[in-house]
């Protein structure tokens, strides 16, 4: 391992039925940084990450995470090893309560994968709950705990699976599009929430396609197109690069 | 399609960024810093709420006897079956109301429990203790080799997998099996088994084989309050899963199993445990039929016993803990009081209507009584399926809501 890198995807290609979706992707997360991948759609900014916590498996190269290599482990061996992900269509727990939905990725967290207690009481596990309560008031949510996820609105689902990825304290934090369909103000109030977390240190992983989102949280940009990266660099870097706004002009389409 | 756009984006982004954190702050609808509101860390279900369910259930399975009197149901025959098939029911509902897998072949594991019992009776004692362990524990090791297979589907083909199972399991105990099983006769207990333990404690000899309790014979009421106890017990234990972090991990598969995976957990052991354990209540519920009555056959593993646990279930609301009970006992009920109205008890009920009228009457009725009850239990299956998802368990709690008032987005289950 080079550096401090937190993530290294080596050389991962990926096709779907003859389609190059990724090619030769050499990428590098620092730790304690935010990394944002931009590129216009279909560049394979979520194959990336499905390769990343193992919904995919690359045709070659290796994903490494603090030195071990992850491809071909389970997604939920890859989450127990600390990375967590917010994805681009929100996975919650409709049927549960906010609280619930917290919950359970905290008890994950704490007992591992499996731990079959099935005479313990739930209301017994005071530490899960007050940290499950913890990060629901962090995001402004525990007005609502008691309530069943599926009736909140689309933003406040986003933050309640932010919420559930939070609790997990993981060293690597993906998000996809976390803010797509978001008002302005929840935009906004989602930018504060993944600064804050950057002050604790935690390292993230973001795709966007909201350039303000991108420019307020990145310490570094890469750029995908077509598979491929095209540019990489800080974001005053990436905006200067020519290459880039041909991407963003003749790429897509 | 929105390159443009994206571009636009991208050159607007840059100001917007500087401009951003100040923009912010002058907002005055978004808090910076929420209101210092501690954890509030009252209990997710008020202990109380759960004693008093638990001990009004009780009252209500221990007074059976006198409040099935005005439905003509409270002779111990049927109260037993309520109470065996109301083990079925709940113990079906650990895996199909929390985890949404829908098993076919739940019969399956009915039907071992009530052999494993009566070859309990044959070789070791008359004693219900040593059958129902065996039993359960028997049912038990069936459905994790079941279970273990099917579980490696969801959805359509888990139940096609159970069923399968299910079917296999029918069909051997008529064929190949038929030294276990005694075939389309049937197990049953004879005068002159070895009993080994009963062999040390006295005699294994006895006049007439019954089941018993350290002497007391599990005959008429006797069978019921103990079938009635076991009910308790079942019950007891299928609300401790339902309140434990272990049943809130259940209820995860169902809502959302991707994301139980992306949270870090191993979600087949969990599957797994909540088949073994349903598996093993259905081991006790066939032990029960074993015990009030020492004979098994293998009509008790055929795939329509399996779809009346998966209508009990449903009818009486799945993923609740009292729902299965009731259709449980609605189901029995049908089956064996409805079935029985004759055209002079439909007489008899409309004799305070003229004559023309009644006999009117009783000819609209008379299709959906008696050997027609299917008919109504039918209608009503229907009817609670499209205007009661959540079964007959969320009807009452409309009711007990419309009383109260309001409270309406708060889940309780």
């Amino acid at each position: 391992m080079k550096g401090n890198a937190v993530l290294h995807v080596a050389d991962v290609q990926k096709n779907f039925a003859g389609l190059r979706a990724l090619s030769d992707i050499d990428l590098m997360i620092e730790e304690g940084k935010t990394h944002a991948i931009i590129g216009p759609n279909g560049a394979g900014k979520s194959t990336l990450l499905n390769v990343c916590v193992g919904r995919i498996a690359p045709d070659e190269g290796a994903v490494v995470f603090k030195g071990q290599v992850i491809t071909g482990k389970k997604p939920h061996e890859i989450n127990q090893l600390g990375i967590a992900r917010v994805f681009q269509t929100p996975e919650i727990f409709p049927d549960l309560t906010l609280l619930q939905n917290v919950m359970a990725p905290a008890y994950a967290r704490r007992d591992g994968p499996i731990r079959l207690n099935l005479l313990s009481a739930l209301d017994a596990d005071k530490d899960v709950r007050a940290e499950a309560e913890h990060v629901l008031l962090d995001l402004g949510l525990i007005e609502k705990r008691h309530h069943e996820a599926a009736s909140l609105s689309r933003g406040d689902k986003r933050r309640l699976e932010l919420a559930m990825c939070l609790v997990q304290h993981p060293s690597l934090l993906l998000l996809d599009e976390p803010t797509a369909g978001m008002s302005r103000l929840d935009t906004n109030r989602t930018i504060d929430i993944l600064k804050r977390i950057k002050e604790r240190g935690m390292t993230k992983v973001i795709i966007e396609h909201d350039m303000h989102v991108v420019f307020s949280l990145a310490d570094k940009v890469s750029v995908l197109a077509q598979g491929r990266i095209i540019a990489e660099g800080t974001p005053d870097e990436v905006r200067a690069d020519p290459r880039v706004q041909e991407a963003y002009l003749g790429g897509a389409h | 399609m929105d390159t443009t756009n994206t571009t636009a984006d991208l050159k607007s982004a840059t100001m917007d960024a500087d401009t951003h954190s100040a923009h912010y702050h002058t907002k005055s609808e978004v808090p910076t810093q929420l209101p210092p509101l501690g954890p509030d860390m009252r209990p997710l279900w008020p202990p109380k709420v759960d004693i008093l369910m638990t001990v009004l259930f009780g009252i209500a399975v221990f007074s059976m006897p006198i409040w099935l009197q005005p439905f003509g149901a409270a002779y111990p025959d049927l109260m037993q079956r309520f109470a065996i098939f109301g083990i079925f029911a709940i113990g079906f509902n650990i895996l199909f109301g929390l985890t949404g897998y829908l098993s076919f072949g739940h019969a399956a594991f009915l039907g071992i429990g009530s052999y494993a019992a009566v070859w309990s009776f044959k070789l070791l004692s008359l004693n219900v203790v040593p059958a129902i362990i065996l039993s359960v524990l028997i049912a038990g090791v069936f459905a994790a080799a079941i279970g273990y297979v099917s579980l490696r589907r969801s959805g359509i083909y888990f139940s096609i997998l159970t069923l399968a199972f299910a079917q296999m399991c029918y069909n051997l105990a008529y064929s190949v099996l038929t030294p276990i099983t005694n075939g389309e006769t049937g197990l049953r207990v004879l005068r002159n088994d070895p009993r080994v333990l009963d062999a040390l404690v006295g005699s294994s000899e006895v006049a007439i084989p019954r089941a018993s309790f350290f002497g007391i014979s599990m005959t008429g009421m006797a069978g019921f309050w103990a079938c009635a106890v076991c009910l308790m017990i079942a019950f007891y234990i299928a609300l401790r899963i339902t309140r434990s972090p272990f049943g809130m991990m259940l209820r995860g598969i169902k809502s959302n199993q991707t994301r139980m995976a992306y949270v870090g957990f191993n979600t087949r052991p969990y599957t797994l445990v909540a088949f073994i354990v349903s598996g093993m209540y259905a081991g006790l519920a066939g032990a029960l039929l074993a015990v009030v009555d020492p004979l098994a056959g293998a009509e008790r593993m055929q795939w329509t016993a399996s779809g009346e646990v998966v209508l009990m279930t449903i009818l009486g609301g799945a993923g609740t803990l009292l729902g299965p009970f009731i259709g449980a006992v609605l189901i029995k009920y049908f089956e064996n009081i409805f079935s029985a109205l004759g055209h002079t008890t439909l007489s008899d009920a409309f004799s305070f209507l003229p004559d023309g009228v009644r006999e009117f009457a009783v000819s609209i009725v008379s299709p959906f009584v008696g050997e027609g009850w299917h008919l109504t239990l039918g209608v009503l299956f229907v009817l609670v399926v499209i205007f009661l998802p959540g079964g007959l368990a969320e009807g009452f709690r409309r009711i007990g809501r419309m009383f109260r008032g309001g409270n309406k987005s708060e889940t309780s289950s």
